[in-house]
């Protein structure tokens, strides 16, 4: 087995990057922070395309199936000989390829940033937890202990809150930020309990150990956690339903997912990188990371296919009503990531039937690179007209072409118009959702149709709807700054490229549930019905939204509650803020704090009162008498001889 | 001549040692207070003494524990007119009442 130890280096430039920008990034670095950045994630990419290769195509196969390796490991708290936490990186397909996506995916940020936070006062700050993020996710996709991935899932969700927030002053993005902090720590503590029936009844905490033991049915641990249940459900599932739980969290799954479109408050190349290509997706690879364990449960299974599947018809619906743009693209990434979860959780382990798995990966795969594509090329256009609405769009396509044609790209791909990336990855999911669930084939369908629609009408309010403006409107004029430097538009192009190359990678000969090439082949027929439900909501989209007019207005009225409802987000958040404001708050927050106040202090306090009480009543006993002193040393002495003479012979 | 009884010994020593109790507690001058105490120190070596002639004619540790107690004696009245000496320069004062700031 060859040596991967520098793959240490590729989480470790960013954390470096980090440090040195987070102590002296603002005095003395603020003019380079963002090229210092940039190399350095660089590097970071380099490595991981040249691991990707080496692994891929040199030495990661033994006998036509890919190894896990452990490229490093390091026992750091050892509880019992078996349980342990470690910290160790794990090589093999799903976290080589992740490797891939998530360093490309942030060099691009990085470069796209160079231009859309130029002349930022807090520019060093930002990188700062740009790198950080990085550093996180890297160690998060690399992670060989369970515990491990905690650790770095928590850091994860730090370097998150802290971009959503950067924008301090503003306090839609502090609340923003509070808001996704609590719903994915509150998803965590489901995690924390996953990981500690899983880790007790299986007496390891690595996750290779941990595979190995529960899916062989005839190992003690196996039987022990499928014989413990707790209100009917077998411990098994419990264990990887709250896991499942974590990652819905971070994942934005329904019901879940409140945090995930008010995030897009922080810096729209943030939302690119963290909150539509690679952190979202966490849950997702957790899920994979895990699979042959859920492979083993089939209810804990079907909680994922269908959580899934709900998610993403759900956003896909709220994403058709929705006017911020960031908006739209942050529930159509809701929606994808729901299309990921319920091919994962309609595949086996193994062999044909692993293709939802293969598909699953294949799509967070090609998902990562158009969905950045999609928001970056969206802050192009905030950057453009400074406003998130689609009102104050329209007709930009002559005044930025580039961001123009990458969108397009990105849009094609998303609705899974061959030949763009989208549509192999989205083919893969439909394929093994028909063969496995006829319902979730039904919902995908929909849902794909709907995404067509959805993504058009946003593309055609942007770019087209009106005519271009031609000076006449106040906020267009002042800026004639074009479409932006060109660190901006090289990530676009480089993105668009990627868009539309990334589907002929041969995705089934790499990852696939059990690392043996998986044979897969583009049905024709089969993939005339979703290719013609997407055409035909493109085209629906466009006599909506090419030109200006009354149409999608008569439909939302037609639609009536039903729009309102969607608009409203399904009123998913007052449901959250009537069970926090009316139910939790008075009935446990209140007699929780008032116990703290009345109970838990009144007892503090009065141990505090009665020792003064008690101290002023014997201070006088400290008198700096000397006499004093003797007089009770000698009764001291007097009450000692007593007690041995005569009460204890 | 008739033998002394230990009791009449033992009689001495005890009156020396609350003598010496009673000078500790009521004189407020220092140097009077340790001379209390050498009262009370003579007392125990005339206890270790009289044992050990009385109890245990063929031993001599009550002996030695005596000597040994008259050189500590010695020194202990080094370090405690130094402590005088040192409170007279800061006090102006041997009188114990006078020092009493180490309180509450």
């Amino acid at each position: 087995m060859s040596n991967y130890f520098y793959i240490l280096w590729i989480p470790l430039l960013p954390l470096v990057t980090f440090v040195i920008l987070g102590l002296f990034g603002r005095k003395y670095l603020s003019g380079i922070a963002g090229l210092l950045g940039t190399a350095s994630l660089l590097t970071s990419t380099i490595l991981s395309i040249v691991a990707a290769k080496q692994y891929f195509f040199v030495d990661g196969k033994v006998n036509g199936v890919f190894q896990k390796i452990v490229a490093f490991k390091f026992t750091w708290l050892e509880f019992s000989p078996n349980v342990s936490i470690d910290l160790g990186m794990i090589i093999d397909p799903i976290s080589v390829m992740m490797l891939v996506v998530v360093t490309s995916v942030s060099l691009m940020v990085h470069v796209f940033s160079l231009g859309y936070m130029k002349g930022e006062e807090r520019f060093a700050t930002y990188y700062a937890f740009l790198s950080l993020f990085t550093f996180s996710m890297l160690g998060l996709i690399l992670s060989s202990n369970i515990f491990q991935v905690y650790m770095f899932w928590e850091l994860v969700g730090v370097s998150s809150f802290l971009l959503i927030s950067y924008y301090f002053n503003k306090p839609s993005a502090v609340a923003a930020s509070k808001k996704a902090f609590i719903v994915t720590r509150f998803a965590d503590l489901g995690f924390l309990i996953g990981i500690l029936i899983l880790g007790f009844y299986g007496g390891t905490l690595d996750i290779g150990l941990l595979i190995e033991r529960f899916t062989s049915v005839n190992s003690a641990q196996y039987i022990s956690i499928t014989g413990a249940s707790f209100l009917g459900a077998s411990m098994l599932t419990w264990g990887l339903t709250l896991l499942f739980m974590g990652g819905a969290g971070k994942s934005a799954m329904f019901p879940l997912h409140i945090w995930l479109p008010d995030a897009m408050e922080g810096p729209t190349p943030v939302s690119a990188l963290i909150h539509a290509a690679t952190m979202v997706v966490a849950g997702v690879y957790l899920v994979a990371r895990m699979f042959p364990i859920f492979s083993m449960d089939e209810a804990a299974l079907n909680i994922v296919t269908y959580v899934g599947a709900a998610s993403a018809l759900f956003a896909a619906v709220i994403a058709c009503t929705q006017t911020d743009i960031k908006r739209v693209l942050a529930y159509s990434t809701m929606s994808q990531i729901g299309y990921m979860m319920f091919a994962l959780g309609i595949s086996k382990n193994g062999g044909e039937n692993g293709l939802g798995y293969m598909a699953s990966m294949f799509h967070l795969f090609t998902h990562a690179f158009f969905k950045s594509l999609l928001f970056l090329g969206a802050g192009s256009v905030i950057h453009m007209v400074h406003s998130n609405e689609m009102k104050d769009m329209g007709g930009l396509r002559k005044l930025m072409p580039i961001t123009h044609i990458a969108f397009l790209i990105a849009c094609l791909a998303i609705a899974g118009i061959p030949p763009f990336a989208g549509f192999f990855s989205k083919e893969e999911i439909l394929t093994a959702a028909f063969h496995e669930n006829k319902i979730i084939y039904g919902i995908a369908l929909f849902t794909a149709a709907l995404t067509s629609f959805y993504m058009f009408r946003l593309y055609f309010n942007i770019f087209w709807s009106k005519e271009a403006p031609v000076g006449s409107n106040d906020h267009h004029d002042t800026h004639n700054h074009g479409e932006g430097p060109w660190a901006m538009k090289l990530p676009l192009l480089i993105l668009a490229a990627c868009a539309v190359g990334v589907g002929f990678v041969p995705f089934s000969q790499l990852v696939t549930s059990d690392g043996k090439a998986l044979e897969t082949h583009i049905d024709i027929v089969f993939s005339i019905a979703p290719v013609a439900l997407s055409v035909l909501a493109i085209l629906l989209a466009t006599s909506f939204y090419k030109k200006q007019n009354e149409k999608s207005d008569k439909i939302a009225t037609a639609f009536g509650g039903f729009y309102t409802a969607a608009y409203k987000k399904f009123y998913v958040d007052e449901v959250y803020i009537f069970i926090t404001k009316k139910i939790i708050f008075p009935f446990i927050g209140q007699p929780i704090a008032w116990a703290d106040r009345n109970i838990v202090d009144g007892f503090m306090l009065l141990l505090a009162k009665a020792t003064a009480k008690i101290s002023e009543l014997i201070k006088g006993l400290q008198s700096g008498k000397v006499q004093n002193y003797a007089m009770y040393f000698f009764g001291g002495i007097l009450a000692l001889s007593i007690l041995f003479i005569y009460i204890w012979k | 001549m008739q033998e002394i009884p230990l009791t009449q010994i033992l009689f001495v020593s005890t009156a020396l040692f609350f003598i010496g109790m009673y000078g500790l507690f009521t004189r407020r001058n220092l140097i009077t207070m340790l001379m209390s105490i050498e009262l009370m120190l003579n007392s125990v070596n005339i206890n270790f003494v009289a044992f050990n002639k009385y109890l245990f004619p063929d031993k001599l540790d009550g002996l030695f524990f005596t000597l040994f107690i008259i050189t500590i004696a010695a020194a202990e009245a080094a370090v405690a007119i130094a402590i005088i000496i040192n409170l007279y320069r800061s006090h102006n004062s041997i009188d114990v009442d006078d020092a009493t700031e180490m309180k509450y």
